[in-house]
């Protein structure tokens, strides 16, 4: 009896140490570690990511400065009470080289701390949460997207210019949410409007008719809101539905409608938003891109696409410029700094906080694109408050 | 809050209960009747939701007139889905413990939502509401209710009367009754349970599938839909008591309101007020509001 | 098995020594089970022991986390391993006593949803209130001490941790051996007969169920202090439903079936999501894990732990034979 537990207990040992591989390894190719969510509301947004950053390897031949790159993909699944371990997934048992990830900034911020602890560069090709190049940003840690503030801050000049004197925002109550909001209601106000109403739900929840009543009673000038996937459909449409959307305009981050106008048909026609991309940029680079995705992909790509796209070109410039040595933090930092990324949103920068300093443009939604109105904001640089790097 | 907006707040409070008896209904006729605890029903739910959405280009191209016969599609195939699932699964659940009931439909769950992303993919989709049925009410000078929605308002009330008919007035419902009271008996008397375990199950599933359906052009389709309504179904059931059609009404209509003006009067809340009502009910009645 | 310490020892010997033979991200990943396993042992007290399946397990667990991060010092100095520590559970077990004392005046299936009721609650206050940190969360930067034990260093946190496992395991173990064990056991086999014979229950269940939640509170409080940050989803009735799987995968009634539950369970896990085995349907994991699930509670009602049992009685033909009160361990 005692043997047998010995035996069978030693067994489950192995068996999880063979499973995990728990013992190192040499890698001699470059491992990208994607943290992305497979599974729930974002998963497409995950693949859209996967998809950009891998098209961008394969137009440099699938190796990055010399290196053949391989990947491991971990499921986040949006949740940030499995992040820890699911990072550390990457950095301890596959000892990658460089972290991609995440959609979700509740996650993101997880892969931020564990990044900054272990010194492994990490790419964030969305979650727009501000800690991420606030008070957690690192030389080793870039955002390839946007913050959420950026969008907010850009539409806020947009409707005080049309003349909008009383808004009301609504969103859902999260720090993503909070941010957009914050952003446009600074812009908003120090153009003149006044925010007179901040509606919120929780997350995720979607029953929006007792509020969309509420902004009836207040009668604003206009609405501006932050939702996005499935929150963003349903808004739209209940927002239509209730009347409200040929009485009270409705601006928007450019989320509300990016990836969901399929789905929203004709209640979004018309709609305003503000994001750093749109359909039908026209440039040479974003024809190519777009060309290239579809052949690769069979499908459209959008923003997510894009900004997967360009954390493969942060990462290639950055290890072109230390050859290779993805340990090199201080000279990748340097040279990803001084960059100006060609990307088919149209070329950025980076800030001090190693966030895209990026034209975010108007966009009007016809049909099923969001068409390019005019550049709402030029080279919006986010304040990075609180970083000290 | 002035009397126009709360009349309409009182709308919006009672279409959002009515739509969740629709699938709670289905709920608590298994749980009622056959003591299986199914964690699945939310998958039905969002099962509903994709079939109008994946059928509708297919039936509307074979028999034309999209709405209706989407849904009477949907309806034959929840069904025959219900039917199969009791047959192939739910029927071993019987003999078992609420525990395991309760584990083996969390993997269902998981199961589905796999099957779903597999078949169907993960991106979020909307379905298109039907012409004759796309029109707003004016109720003051800003706000207008869409006409659909009260429509679904409408449906679910029908259902409601047609189901409280069947239970009371028919056969078929008094077999039912009899079979959760007493299993053996029934048997001796000559009764197929089985068959009508089958039936029962069959049922619930189609409700929760139709509610899906008939929900879809207002709520939208994305992955893991089923999770919130699962929850707040459970609550609808537990407070209105287990197997009480009645009770499932009244008790929708409680967090209908309970939800909508938590949201509105204390937004902070509002998530919480729902669990509050409902321990609150069980502690005044420990088995639920109606016992059946 | 009547030889239970043969068990103690061979497993918590082997978990000692892990750290010599694995990897950082495998010491990780067998303190993240550990912990998982202090959470079982406190459900299977519930479930297994006293036969209350309860539903909100996770909100005692959460209720330990945040208090590890709540309650740390405002000048960002280590806080005391000890008053932490002390703070987390007692909080948890007062809120443990609150839901136990309303709830159990409900029974069966309204006992599981009530349950799940406050343990919903639990988790709207912390998601929706700005006392939580909202849905992203708080983050620890320095973790608690006490004397030399400093635990910022992995070895400590891994001691740490593997006492605390032990420490809970042989308490339980001896307590379902006392009186107040055999108790519950009464209860759990035949509460009207107890009732019959003048015994008052309900303060045996109520006593189970706050150290039930004490006890989930401790592994919450490691929880915190390991990952450095706590998030509502620690809340969520979806962990409640993953330490049911947990202990009916290892086998109700026994405190060794919530161990290798938690093992099994994690180890499913870990392996459905393995690309090195699926390939690129590893995103598609849920499907596995799901169906693996299913087939355990279907064909294993009795956990792993009654595994050699079956296969024995199945390989000689007896009929199968139920469990004792000796293997209550």
């Amino acid at each position: 009896m005692q043997k047998r537990t010995v035996l069978l207990s030693a067994a489950a040992f192995a068996v999880i140490a063979a499973t995990t591989n728990t013992w190192a390894q040499a890698q001699p190719k470059l491992k990208v570690g994607f943290m992305l969510p497979a599974t729930g509301t974002f998963a497409s947004l995950g693949t859209a990511i996967d998809n950009g950053f891998r098209l961008y390897v394969a137009e440099q031949g699938g190796k990055i400065a010399g290196r053949e790159v391989e990947y491991v993909r971990v499921d986040d699944e949006s949740d940030p009470s499995k992040a820890t371990d699911n990072v550390n997934k990457l950095i301890k048992r596959d000892n990658v080289d460089v972290l991609v990830g995440t959609v979700h900034s509740g996650v993101a911020m997880a892969m931020a701390k564990a990044a900054k602890e272990s010194g492994t560069l990490l790419l964030v090709p969305n979650a727009g949460a501000a800690a991420i190049t606030g008070p957690m940003c690192a030389p080793n840690i870039f955002r390839s997207s946007f913050t959420m503030w950026q969008s907010g801050y850009a539409m806020g000049e947009v409707a005080a210019k049309k003349g909008h004197k009383k808004v009301v925002t609504i969103t859902w109550k999260y720090a993503a949410g909070d941010e957009n909001i914050k952003g446009f209601k600074e812009s908003f106000e120090k153009n003149g409007g006044t925010v007179v109403k901040e509606l919120n739900l929780p997350f995720p929840n979607v029953e929006f008719q007792a509020l969309l009543t509420e902004i009836a009673a207040t009668k604003p000038d206009a609405v501006f809101t932050f939702f996005a996937g499935g929150g963003a459909v349903k808004f739209v449409k209940d927002y239509s539905a209730a009347g409200l959307k040929k009485t009270i305009p409705l601006y928007g981050s450019g989320f509300l409608t990016d990836g969901t106008l399929e789905a929203q048909g004709a209640d979004a026609d018309g709609l305003l938003t503000t994001l750093h991309y749109a359909d039908n940029l026209n440039s040479k680079r974003d024809q190519a891109f777009r060309l290239s995705y579809a052949k690769t992909y069979k499908m459209q790509p959008d923003v997510y696409a894009v900004q997967g796209y360009d954390a493969g070109q942060m990462l290639g410039i950055g290890l072109n410029a230390t050859k290779g040595d993805a340990k090199n933090i201080q000279g990748f930092a340097q040279a990803v700094r001084a960059a100006k990324i060609d990307s088919p949103r149209g070329a950025f920068t980076m800030s001090k906080s190693h966030n895209p300093v990026q034209d975010i443009y108007l966009r009007k939604v016809v049909g099923k694109e969001n068409v390019l109105e005019g550049v709402a904001s030029k080279a919006l640089v986010d304040p990075g408050l609180g970083c000290k790097m | 809050m002035d009397f126009a907006t709360f009349l309409i707040q009182c709308l919006n409070a009672m279409q959002y209960g009515l739509l969740l008896f629709l699938v709670a209904s289905g709920l608590t006729l298994i749980f009622g009747i056959m003591g299986v605890i199914n964690l699945a029903h939310g998958s039905f739910y969002m099962i509903g939701a994709y079939m109008a959405y994946a059928l509708a280009p297919v039936v509307g191209a074979a028999f034309g007139g999209e709405f209706f016969s989407t849904m009477v599609a949907g309806l034959v195939l929840s069904v025959i889905l219900g039917y199969v699932l009791e047959w192939a699964f739910f029927s071993y659940l019987y003999e078992r413990e609420h525990l395991q009931q309760v584990l083996m439909t969390y993997g269902l769950i998981l199961v589905f939502e796999e099957l779903r992303s597999l078949m169907v993919g993960d991106d979020v989709h909307g379905v298109t509401v039907p012409p004759f049925l796309n029109g707003t009410l004016q109720l003051n000078e800003l706000m207008t209710y869409p006409v659909y929605r009260l429509f679904i308002s409408g449906v679910c009330l029908l259902l409601a009367v047609a189901m409280w008919f069947v239970f009371t007035r028919t056969r078929l419902g008094m077999m039912i009754r009899a079979g959760t009271a007493n299993r053996e008996m029934v048997q001796s008397l000559g009764i197929d349970i089985t068959l009508l375990y089958r039936i029962v199950f069959a049922i619930g599933v189609a409700l929760a599938v139709f509610a899906g359906m008939i929900a879809a052009p207002v709520s939208s389709v994305y992955p893991n839909m089923g999770n919130a309504v699962l929850i707040i179904c459970f609550v609808v059931v537990v407070i209105g008591g287990i197997g009480s059609i009645k009770g499932a009404l009244v008790a929708a209509l409680l967090i209908g309101i309970v939800d909508t003006f938590g949201k509105v009067l204390v937004p902070q809340a509002a998530g919480v007020l729902v669990y509050v009502l409902m321990a609150l009910i069980l502690l005044w009645r420990p088995n639920g509001l109606f016992k059946d | 098995m009547r030889h239970p310490s043969s068990f103690v020892v061979a497993v918590f010997g082997l978990l000692a020594l892990w750290p010599a033979i694995a990897s950082a991200y495998g010491v990780d990943l067998v303190a993240k089970i550990m912990i998982y396993a202090l959470l079982a042992l406190s459900l299977e007290l519930l479930v297994g022991s006293t036969g209350l399946v309860c539903f909100g397990q996770a909100a005692f667990f959460g209720i330990g986390a945040y208090a590890a991060l709540l309650l740390a010092p405002a000048d960002g100095s280590a806080p005391s391993l000890l008053w932490s520590l002390v703070s987390a559970v007692v909080l948890a077990g007062a809120y443990a006593l609150a839901v136990g004392a309303l709830s159990l005046r409900t029974q069966g299936v309204y006992f599981i949803m009530v349950t799940l009721a406050f343990s919903q609650m639990a988790y709207y206050v912390v998601h929706d209130t700005p006392l939580g940190g909202g849905t992203d969360g708080i983050y620890m930067y320095v973790k608690p001490a006490l004397g030399w034990i400093d635990l910022d260093q992995p070895m400590h946190l891994y001691g740490f941790i593997w006492f605390s496992l032990l420490a809970g395991y042989v308490f339980l173990t001896q307590l379902l051996r006392s009186p107040f064990g055999r108790a519950l056991a009464g209860i759990r086999v035949n509460e009207q007969r107890m009732k019959a014979t003048g015994f008052s229950t309900y303060p045996y269940k109520l006593a189970a169920f706050t150290l039930s939640g004490a006890i989930a509170g401790w592994s919450g409080y490691l929880f915190a202090i390991k990952d450095g940050f706590v998030n509502p989803e620690l809340l969520s009735w979806h962990l409640s439903g993953a330490v049911l799987v947990m202990i009916i995968l290892g086998g109700l009634g026994q405190m060794r079936g919530a161990l290798i539950g938690a093992f099994a369970f994690a180890l499913l896990q870990e392996l459905f999501q393995s690309e090195a085995v699926f390939g690129s349907y590893a995103k598609h994991w849920h499907l596995g894990l799901g169906l693996a699930i299913i087939a355990c509670v279907a064909f294993m009602p009795h956990g792993l732990v009654a595994l050699p049992q079956q296969f024995r009685e199945r390989l000689s033909g007896r009929a199968p034979s139920k469990h004792t009160e000796e293997d209550a361990a």
